[in-house]
């Protein structure tokens, strides 16, 4: 079966000024991929992940969501979007969970669930208050409901976040170092989730620093380094005997 | 004459004169606060555009209504407005002297240099919106003005109020000054009382008695909003926002 990519990321390119940070990745994410990209810090991952749902223009290069290419045109030398009303759509079929949570701080847990359903896809507001209830349930927040971020764990508010992006019944995942921001303690919460996630099928991209995850969970690890993919494969291979050397010598660095 | 007597609601006390002008220096500051709202909401947006003619046009308001007299307002917007309202009427036939409404007039200046302090209060409460807040919004999919109506609107609402307070505070004392364009507010109303009577000391305390109230009520109505607004926030940050 030849289904086509939930994701399929051709040669981005991402200069800020004269420098060049991302210097043309290609990447596809299949139905149910659960893909780990990894790489040092200044590798460009986290601006790679950003130039998906377009938080970063791309300096150039395509990216198709489901088929569907985000149109891009050329202003005055710069790269835009066509159409941000398409830009909005993509994005609301894109979850992101940001190192930083960024939960709404004026609205409770529940309100920064449902606000999405509510009013970007415009659905009832009792189906996704129903909607909503039962994802808090499954990241294990259900009692929070009605509390606001500020009184809660950075563990507790990641779910949260992750709760709010699952709300939009996204096609594909995206994770920006979801745990970097958390104690150590709280870490594993948040990963018990995405693995559960990651076991019910979801399409999912996380740039991470957890390398169990990238073994365990993943089912593709991607490593990047100075702006390109340097050694990509399973799992197996990566933290096996075939890894590259750059690898090897990144995991020693990050260890366990 | 007995104190009591002129303090009064009898036929020789002036407590209704000075809670009538109590009363209007109320109104000319709530107008003015509104029109200050509007103008403050516009001039920031201005300040904060990326547009370079719209960032130096609110500058520009701003720098101006800040660093003038608020009397001079006042008599630019009184009798200048009136000049021009007179030569309108000319234009239409009338002859004669045609004066703008002092209240409308005096809410107008008080609006116009409480707007000046207000876009800067507004600006500083959407510069202080964590950034991450509003990038989780565009990355969900919200559309500039969806984002704009529920997650700008609200929180620039709650940094604003004790900024706003402040104003308020300021602006019920501007408006001490439209007593020159013959509006009986309280600062008016007291003047009258203590050159009716020769009873200065009495009045003019009184009438700053009068103003201490206003100005302390309407700073209880204050904390308590924030503290209402604040709700969301960990208790340490209460009044640092």
């Amino acid at each position: 079966m030849t289904a086509q990519p939930r994701l399929s990321i051709r040669d981005i390119r991402k200069s800020f000024g004269t420098l060049e940070v991302l210097k043309g990745i290609s990447l596809d994410a299949r139905d149910g991929d659960v893909i780990s990209l990894l790489g040092a810090s200044g590798s460009g991952k986290s601006t790679f992940l950003r130039c998906i749902n377009l938080l970063e223009t791309p300096t150039s290069g395509r990216v198709f969501v489901d088929g569907e290419e985000i149109r891009m045109l050329q202003k005055n030398g710069k790269t835009v979007p066509a159409s941000q009303k398409q830009v909005d759509h993509i994005r609301s079929e894109l979850g992101m969970v940001f190192q930083s949570f960024n939960l709404w701080s004026h609205m409770t847990v529940l309100e920064n669930v449902i606000e999405g359903p509510v009013h970007v896809l415009k659905r009832p507001k009792a189906e996704c208050i129903a909607e909503a209830e039962a994802l808090l349930e499954k990241v294990g927040i259900a009692d929070k409901r009605h509390v606001y971020p500020a009184h809660m764990s950075g563990g507790q508010q990641q779910r949260a976040a992750i709760a709010r992006a699952l709300a939009m019944k996204p096609k594909v995942m995206l994770f920006d170092e979801p745990t970097s921001a958390l104690d150590p303690e709280l870490v594993g919460e948040v990963l018990r989730v995405m693995r559960a996630l990651a076991e019910e099928g979801m399409t999912m991209l996380v740039v991470t620093h957890e390398m169990g995850f990238a073994r365990n969970v993943s089912n593709r690890v991607v490593f990047m380094r100075e702006g390109l993919i340097e050694s990509s494969g399973s799992p197996e291979e990566m933290f096996g005997s075939v890894a590259s050397p750059a690898f090897r010598q990144f995991i020693g660095h990050y260890g366990n | 004459m007995n104190i009591m007597t002129l303090l009064g609601f009898g036929d020789k006390g002036w407590a209704l004169w000075l809670l009538l002008g109590a009363m209007l220096t109320l109104a000319v500051t709530a107008v003015a606060l509104v029109i200050g709202a509007i103008l403050g909401a516009a001039v920031a947006s201005a300040k904060l555009s990326a547009s370079v003619p719209l960032r130096v046009l609110g500058n520009a308001y701003t720098t101006v209504f800040r660093g003038v007299p608020e009397l001079l307002i006042i008599y630019l917007i009184y009798f200048g407005g009136s000049s021009a309202v007179t030569s309108l009427g000319q234009w239409l036939g009338y002859q004669g002297f045609l004066g703008l409404p002092s209240f409308i007039a005096g809410a107008l200046a008080v609006g116009v240099i409480s707007g000046s302090y207000q876009a800067e209060v507004f600006r500083g409460a959407y510069l202080a919106i964590a950034r991450g807040e509003l990038e989780a919004a565009s990355a969900i999919g919200m559309p500039r003005s969806l984002r704009f109506r529920r997650i700008i609107m609200p929180q620039v609402f709650r940094l604003a109020i004790p900024g706003i307070g402040y104003v308020w505070q300021l602006s019920l004392k501007d408006s001490a000054l439209v007593s020159v364009t013959g509006l009986v507010e309280l600062m008016r109303a007291s003047q009258v009382s203590a050159n009716s009577t020769h009873q200065y000391f009495l009045f003019y305390i009184v009438g700053g008695g009068l103003y201490l109230v206003l100005t302390s009520l309407s700073d209880r109505v204050f904390t308590g909003a924030e503290r209402h607004a604040n709700r969301s926030m960990p208790s340490a940050s209460m009044g640092k926002a």
